[in-house]
C-alpha cells in the first residue's frame, strides 16, 4: 500500500510534465520587464557619456540598485525560459539537447550572480 | 501521382513571407539576440564594480563605432521584443485574434519599436552633446 495520495502520484506525470508553470513564469517575468526595461533604457540614455563618478552616484541608492537587481533577475529568468524553448524546438538529439539546456541554465545563473554582485559592490563597496 | 491538391502544413519553404510570420520569427530572433546581449550588460556592470579604469575602458569600447553599431541593434532588438511581447500578452489575455487586428497591431509594433529606438538614441546623443 502506498502512503502517497492519488493526487501526489499523478502530479507531473501528464503529457505536459510540469503543467503551466513555465508558461506562467514567462508571462509574469515579461510583465515585470516592461516597466523595468523602459526605466533602464531611459536611465542609460540620460547617462550617455557619463564618467565613473556619475555612474557610481546613480547606483548609490537603494531604489536604483534594487531596481537593477530586479531587472537582472527577471531578465535572466525570462531569457532562460525563452532559450530553453528554442533549444527544445530545434535540438532533437537528446544528449545534445540536455547538454545545451544545462549549459544555458548554468550560464544564466553565473551571469546573473556576476551582475547582482556587481550592483551590490557598487552599492556597498568603497 | 495526383496528390498536388492536398493541403500543406505551414512550412518556411512553401509559405509566402507575410507580416505575421516575419514578425513571429523576428520575435524569437530578437529574443535569442537579447539573451546573448545580456553579456554586454554584465560586462558593463562588472567593469563599473571593478573600478574607474575598467569602467572607462568599457565606456570607450561601447562608445566606439562598432560598439555603438552593436548597441543600436541591441536597442532595436529590445524595443521590438518589448512591443511585440506586449502584443503577445494581449493575445494571451484573449484579444486581437481577428486578422485585420492582427495586421494592425503588427504594423503598430513595427512603428512603435522604430520610434522608441530613434527616440532613445536622440536622447542619448542630446545628453552626450550637452554633457
Amino acid at each position: 500500500m502506498s502512503l502517497r495520495s492519488p493526487l501526489g502520484r499523478v502530479r507531473g506525470l501528464g503529457s505536459a510534465k510540469s503543467g503551466t508553470e513555465h508558461w506562467w513564469a514567462q508571462r509574469l517575468t515579461a510583465l515585470a520587464l516592461i516597466p523595468l526595461c523602459l526605466w533602464f533604457v531611459a536611465s542609460i540614455a540620460a547617462m550617455v557619456g557619463a564618467d565613473y563618478a556619475t555612474m557610481r552616484a546613480w547606483v548609490d541608492s537603494p531604489l536604483v540598485a534594487g531596481l537593477l537587481i530586479l531587472l537582472i533577475l527577471a531578465t535572466f529568468y525570462h531569457a532562460y525560459l525563452g532559450v530553453q524553448v528554442v533549444i527544445e524546438d530545434y535540438v532533437h538529439y537528446e544528449p545534445l539537447k540536455i547538454a545545451a539546456l544545462l549549459c544555458v541554465a548554468g550560464l544564466s545563473i553565473l551571469l546573473g550572480v556576476i551582475a547582482v554582485l556587481s550592483v551590490l559592490l557598487l552599492l556597498f563597496g568603497g | 501521382m495526383s496528390q498536388k491538391d492536398r493541403p500543406l502544413s505551414p512550412h518556411l519553404q512553401v509559405y509566402r513571407p507575410q507580416l505575421t510570420s516575419m514578425l513571429s520569427i523576428l520575435h524569437r530572433l530578437t529574443g535569442v539576440a537579447l539573451a546573448v546581449g545580456t553579456l554586454l550588460l554584465v560586462y558593463w556592470l562588472a567593469a563599473a564594480a571593478a573600478g574607474p579604469e575598467s569602467f572607462e575602458s568599457a565606456q570607450g569600447l561601447i562608445g566606439s563605432f562598432f560598439g555603438q553599431l552593436f548597441l543600436f541593434g541591441w536597442t532595436y532588438a529590445l524595443f521590438y521584443h518589448l512591443c511585440n511581447g506586449i502584443r503577445h500578452l494581449y493575445w494571451d489575455a484573449g484579444f486581437g485574434f481577428e486578422l485585420p487586428e492582427v495586421y494592425k497591431t503588427g504594423w503598430a509594433v513595427v512603428a512603435v519599436s522604430g520610434v522608441l529606438t530613434i527616440a532613445s538614441w536622440v536622447l542619448g546623443y542630446a545628453m552626450a552633446g550637452g554633457a
